[in-house]
Order: structure tokens, then C-alpha cells, then sequence
């Protein structure tokens, strides 16, 4: 469970937010709206553990998430604004290494059925580089399908998607969550999702 | 496969795809250690006199040419992110990016250092102390390195401040380093620099990748 107590976030010299409760729970997923520059971002990095908050605590199961560090970036995905692709490294090759990076074992072949369930089959092997931008989104949601998370914090997941990879990607959601999961994400869309609560900046 | 180990292995496996950045840092430092000579003349005794300072400073200039690029671009795609909020402590993982910089940039100048040499009408022993002197030195370089990059990451004109920042920083290590071999050319034993030097590189081990991961924090606020 993680939850937050009056979450302040400043930037320079101006108050993006200021005095922000919220609580998301197993089974539950949060969809964090506002205008553009109202610190949707800010308040996902905040959460993630990238910044530290001017004022408030946010807490995973009861304990500071600066105190309960390691458990919680175990349960913790974030998909930010960057994607972490490397253009040079095949598809295949930057699942590898971002399950690497997150400290979990990914066999070859769920790479692969992650890949094909995102339409990528026969170009894992390409680099990148050489892939659309709606295909390297697809490589980089293939990874939030093969990470074993309970918290997905997603930044604007469905920016340069065609309409089916919308649906996988909601599904994959949707999946997420009945199985106890928790998710907060932004988007801009409204989301074919149940389950969620809107938290407006 | 753990973590440290696996940057270690995308970045040589990112570097053996766009070979140009290694090359071009190796072809500096062959091609202006090549030059002295050539513009000197051929007088043995006062290259063997110039070749220690040469060499490193060469190798000290070319260390410099991929220095910047240490983080850059996995600030730029995100990368830098994720290893902030992997469970690995993001130390651990920077301690990865460094020994990846020393096997791209550092290693490839020790392994030439001896060949270069013969150039300069070093004898054997002389040759074998620089490679001593550039194993311990290099690494001491893209520690104390990594912290310069890590401080000027994504700030504009970076490339000026970095140099500003470093190469002062980088003047012990050229001096016990070049040191250490004209010590041993005039009989004098290279034992002493070469004992200096590696206390600094086992304090830079201990140090550099702390202030490095504390200045990659404040790049990613």
C-alpha cells in the first residue's frame, strides 16, 4: 500500500502543489489528471523516489520510502517521459538489460512472448534505432509486461500508441490491478480501465 | 547476472557497435605521441628525457575526449532513472559505468603505452614501468573523472567546464605517474611514485564513485 501526507512539490520558485493526500491499495489504480506544467510529472517522480517531496511523507506499507528503500524499489516500476531504450541494442537486448537493472531473472523465452504480445515478433533481433517510435514504445511497454512489480508508476503510457496497442496496454492494466496490483498513471485520455479514482492537480 | 556486471557488459557491447568513440580516443593518443618525435628530430637522449611527460600527457588528453559522454547519454534516454531507483544501490552501479570507462578508454592506452615507447628510445625496464605507472594511473583518471562528468552533466557548454574541473584534479596523477619513470631512467627506482600512485587510485576506489553518485542526484532533481 502506498500513501502519501501532505505531499508539497515546488519547482524554482513556484508551488506546483501543495498539501496532497492520496492512498492507492491493492487492487486499486489512480489516474493523476491536470493541465499541462500542473506538476503531473513532478508529483510521479516524487512518488517514485527520484526527488525528495518540500514538505510531506509518502509511505509503502506503513514505512518512509527513503527508510524502506530497497523493499520498495523491488515493488516499484517507473515508466518515465525517456523510455530507457539504448538505439544501438537490439530489442531483445534492452529487456535483458533492464531486468537486469531492476534485479530480476528473465528467462528467454518470456522476453520473447513479451515482444510477440507486442506485436514486435521477428524484430527482436533489430536494433532499435531503426524501429518506429510507436514501435519502441511497444519494446518498452514489452518490459513493463515482464516486470514482476506490484506498484506501476507510468508516465504517460499511451503517448504514440495506435489504437490496438492502447487496448494491450489497458488490458495489460486492467490485468495488473484484479490480480492485487496497484498502478498511478497520467494520461490525458480518459481511461477504458475499472477500478480507478481521478486525482486532480 | 548482476547488476554491476551487466552495465559493465551493455556499454562494451554498445561500444564494439559504434567502435568511432574508443577509436578516436586511441588514434589522439597514438597520433600525438607520433608527433614529438617526428617534430623533435632524432636526439635519443632528449626524447627519453620528454617521453614520460609526453605519454601521459597524451593519455591524460585522451581520457578527456570520451569524458563527458560517461553519462550524457543515459541522462538523456532515461537510463540514468532507472538506475536511480533500481534496488541496486545506484553506487554499485556507477562503480559499473567507471570500470566500463577504464576497459574502453584506459586499458586500450596501456596495452599501446609500450609500443609508443620504442618511439621515444626507451629500454625495456623503462617500458615496463610506464605500463606499472598507466595501470594504476588510468583507472585513478576515469575515477576522478567520473565525478567532473557527473557534475557537469547536462549543463550547456559543458565540455569547457568539464576540463576546468578536471584536469587540475588529474595533475598528481601526471606527476608521480611521469614521475615514476624518469625516476627509474636515472636510477633513482620507481618504487616510491609508484607506491604514491596507488595509494591515490585505492583512495579515488574508495571516494570517487560516492561523489559521483551524489553529484548524478543532484543532475536528476
Amino acid at each position: 500500500m502506498l500513501s502519501a501526507h501532505g505531499l508539497t512539490c515546488v519547482r524554482g520558485d513556484r508551488r506546483l502543489f501543495s498539501e496532497l493526500d492520496l492512498i492507492v491499495d491493492g487492487g486499486e489504480w489512480l489516474h493523476v489528471r491536470g493541465e499541462n506544467g500542473a506538476g503531473k510529472t513532478s508529483l510521479l517522480r516524487l512518488l517514485a523516489g527520484l526527488t525528495q517531496p518540500a514538505e510531506g511523507e509518502i509511505r509503502w506499507c506503513g514505512e518512509k520510502i527513503t527508510r524502506a528503500d530497497e523493499e520498495y524499489r523491488k515493488n516499484l516500476l517507473f515508466f518515465g517521459h525517456h523510455g530507457a531504450l539504448k538505439e544501438d541494442l537490439t530489442a531483445l537486448e534492452n529487456l535483458e538489460f533492464s531486468a537486469a537493472m531492476d534485479g530480476a531473472e528473465l528467462a528467454l523465452e518470456n522476453a520473447l512472448r513479451a515482444l510477440q504480445r507486442f506485436g514486435l515478433k521477428g524484430r527482436e533481433q533489430l536494433p532499435v534505432r531503426v524501429l518506429s517510435a510507436g514501435q519502441k514504445r511497444r519494446v518498452m511497454l514489452a518490459r513493463i509486461a515482464t516486470r514482476n512489480a506490484r506498484l506501476w508508476i507510468l508516465d504517460e503510457p499511451f503517448t504514440a500508441l495506435d489504437v490496438k496497442a492502447v487496448d494491450l496496454l489497458a488490458t495489460l492494466i486492467g490485468e495488473h490491478v484484479t490480480q492485487g496490483g496497484m498502478a498511478i498513471l497520467t494520461s490525458h485520455q480518459t481511461m477504458p480501465i475499472p477500478g480507478g479514482r481521478v486525482v486532480q492537480l | 547476472m548482476s547488476p554491476i556486471l551487466a552495465i559493465v557488459r551493455r556499454d562494451l557491447l554498445m561500444v564494439m557497435r559504434r567502435k568511432s568513440e574508443v577509436l578516436t580516443a586511441l588514434f589522439f593518443f597514438v597520433i600525438v605521441t607520433s608527433l614529438f618525435p617526428l617534430g623533435i628530430g632524432p636526439e635519443p637522449t632528449l626524447l627519453r628525457k620528454i617521453a614520460p611527460g609526453v605519454l601521459w600527457v597524451a593519455a591524460l588528453l585522451a581520457t578527456m575526449l570520451g569524458l563527458q559522454r560517461m553519462f550524457a547519454a543515459d541522462h538523456a534516454d532515461g537510463t540514468l532513472e532507472q538506475m536511480a531507483i533500481s534496488p541496486t544501490p545506484l553506487v554499485m552501479l556507477v562503480v559499473g559505468k567507471i570500470g566500463a570507462h577504464w576497459l574502453v578508454s584506459g586499458l586500450p592506452l596501456v596495452l599501446v603505452a609500450p609500443v609508443l615507447g620504442i618511439q621515444f628510445d626507451l629500454d625495456a625496464s623503462a617500458l615496463g614501468v610506464l605500463v606499472v605507472a598507466l595501470l594504476l594511473g588510468t583507472p585513478l583518471l576515469s575515477l576522478i573523472g567520473s565525478i567532473g562528468a557527473a557534475l557537469t552533466l547536462g549543463v550547456r557548454g559543458g565540455g569547457v567546464l568539464l576540463s576546468l574541473l578536471v584536469l587540475p584534479l588529474f595533475i598528481p596523477a601526471l606527476i608521480f605517474g611521469a614521475g615514476a619513470v624518469e625516476a627509474h631512467i636515472s636510477g633513482l627506482g620507481a618504487g616510491g611514485h609508484l607506491s604514491l600512485l596507488a595509494a591515490m587510485l585505492a583512495l579515488a576506489v574508495f571516494f570517487a564513485p560516492w561523489a559521483t553518485t551524489a553529484a548524478l542526484r543532484i543532475a536528476l532533481e
